[in-house]
């Protein structure tokens, strides 16, 4: 029967043309193909990779950034209390200063007048003196004239000095 | 990945249905032609077409002086005794006898076979065949023309690649059918798919692209070849060696000692797994040529009822039914391509492996 007798020429040719196709496929179709979707695969996977690991850096990115926020506020409300704390020291400590300075100006204006008032004794009764000399020479000169009135002066002074 | 896979398939079907209208037309023009004798012989005209030929008919005409042909020749190659014979199948045309060095060539129809062959006669002995005759014959010119349309398809669409790995239109309906049987490999032969996936893809395309080329009935296409035992039978004889020279020792282990068996047991196993061997590969050759060939002749017969009955009113069930086998020799098409694929990679994955 011809229909299920092969003919081994027909068997020879179809082995031969299909390793022939076997190796032309292989190089110039199946290699460049399949490896082409295998990079195209990786590629893909590369992409999906890399987008989940940026999408997670933007998360830790996001909690950094609220992190750092509260941070920057507390630090904020920590400075502004040391500020406002460091301020009523400062006032404080400058209120005392002019206080103290203030008490000193007065004691020192005080010694001052006080010296100033001395100084102005000291000469005020040095021209009293200085005076009192004057007008005691001017009476003297008049008074001593005779001797009966010199030794009288002399008289009293000495009485009214008390040797004791 | 579906809706292209749908879109190929449509386009397929309406290609396919278009060339059904033309494959009635030729048939019928062919059918009308031999008509004229009283004795109508359909059996040799099936057979003609499903059979090979050594020479590739492109139309055929009736006139008076006689039936005429426009057909190639095709190289004839044969080897007999130390002589070779080296000629065009036309220099064999209307009994034409070649005689050379005492022997006498030509083309008869052998005892008991339907379609002509090359003989030859020697001075002993007459119309015997020559030792090897491996002429060109119209399914081996139609086998590389296959090859051309497979190469053209697959190494342009390889190409495409080059210029993006993610191409448009035609490249991306190939992807989809090359990944398809791509992953009958991978599942079925496992970790150790990828030295056999360029086999499974060769096998699946070589056979459907020729089962495709079968159904298109006009040149220089509707060849037989997918359904001859030959071609089916080296296809075979491929993933028959495949499977053996690259199986693992598990595999020869399995087959020669069947373990887990009682003793006994293994009289009747080990001839029956070493039997399967063998009839795996045969049961892949017979299942493409049968299925290929058994569509042919179906719808030669159908469309032959016509001419047997002789009447045009048959002719509308007659074509009706054409219609139907043709749509479901298109489904076959690319079936008997997967399930030729899918076995050869299951025998193979289950030789490869070593536990299963």
């Amino acid at each position: 029967m011809d229909l299920l007798s092969p003919e081994p020429g027909l068997v020879i040719w179809t082995g031969l043309t299909f390793l022939i196709l076997l190796y032309l496929l292989g190089k110039f179709a199946w290699r460049p193909l399949l490896s082409a979707i295998k990079e195209r695969e990786d590629s893909i996977k590369n992409a999906i990779e890399s987008a989940n690991k940026a999408n997670e850096e933007l998360k830790q990115l996001e909690a950094t950034r609220a992190r750092i926020q509260a941070e920057t506020r507390q630090e904020r409300d920590a400075v502004l209390r040391e500020a406002q704390s460091l301020k009523n020291s400062i006032v404080e400590e400058a209120r005392a200063a002019a206080k103290q300075e203030a008490e000193k100006i007065v004691v020192e204006a005080r010694a001052q007048i006080e010296k100033e008032k001395a100084d102005a004794m000291l000469e005020m009764r040095q021209q009293v003196a200085k005076l009192s000399v004057q007008i005691a020479g001017k009476i003297l000169v008049e008074n001593l004239a005779s001797d009966d009135k010199q030794n009288e002066l002399v008289e009293k002074y000495l009485n009214e000095s008390n040797f004791n | 990945m579906v809706s292209k896979l749908k879109q190929i398939a449509l386009v397929i079907l309406m290609l396919l249905g278009l060339s059904c209208a033309t494959h009635l037309r030729a048939e019928n023009a062919e059918m009308l032609k031999a008509e004229e004798p009283e004795q109508l012989d359909m059996t040799e005209l099936i057979f003609h077409h499903v059979l090979d030929s050594y020479q590739w008919d492109i139309v055929g005409w009736e006139t008076e002086s006689g039936e005429q042909k426009l057909s190639i020749p095709l190289p004839v190659i044969a080897y007999y005794d130390g002589h070779f014979i080296c000629k065009l199948s036309s220099s064999f045309a209307e009994g034409k006898r070649i005689e050379e060095d005492g022997l006498v060539w030509y083309m008869g129809v052998p005892e008991g076979r339907v379609v002509e062959k090359l003989l030859l006669d020697t001075p002993s002995e007459k119309g015997i065949r020559p030792t090897l005759d491996i002429s060109v014959t119209r399914n081996v010119a139609s086998m590389w023309f296959s090859v051309i349309v497979i190469l053209l398809i697959f190494v342009s669409a390889a190409r495409a690649y080059r210029k993006s790995l993610v191409p448009h239109g035609a490249v991306g309906a190939v992807e989809a059918v090359v990944l398809f049987v791509k992953d009958i490999a991978d599942e079925q032969i496992g970790e150790k798919s990828a030295k056999y996936v360029p086999y499974m893809l060769s096998l699946f395309f070589f056979i459907w692209i020729n089962n495709i080329i079968g159904l298109i009935p006009v040149f220089p296409f509707s060849t037989n070849l997918s359904g001859n035992i030959a071609f089916t039978a080296t296809l075979a004889i491929g993933t028959f060696i495949l499977t053996n020279v690259n199986a693992s020792k598990h595999y020869w282990v399995h087959n020669f000692t069947v373990p887990g068996v009682p003793f006994v047991m293994k009289f009747i196993l080990v001839p029956i797994e070493i039997v399967t061997m063998f009839i795996r590969p045969f049961t892949l050759l017979v299942r493409l040529f049968a299925n290929v060939t058994g569509g042919h002749i179906i719808i030669l017969s159908l469309i032959s009822m016509i001419f047997i009955i002789g009447s045009l009113l048959m002719s509308l069930p007659s074509i009706l039914l054409t219609l139907i086998i043709f749509v479901l020799e298109i489904i076959f098409g690319a079936l008997q391509a997967y399930i030729f694929t899918l076995l050869s990679a299951l025998y193979i994955g289950l030789a490869v492996n070593e536990e299963h």
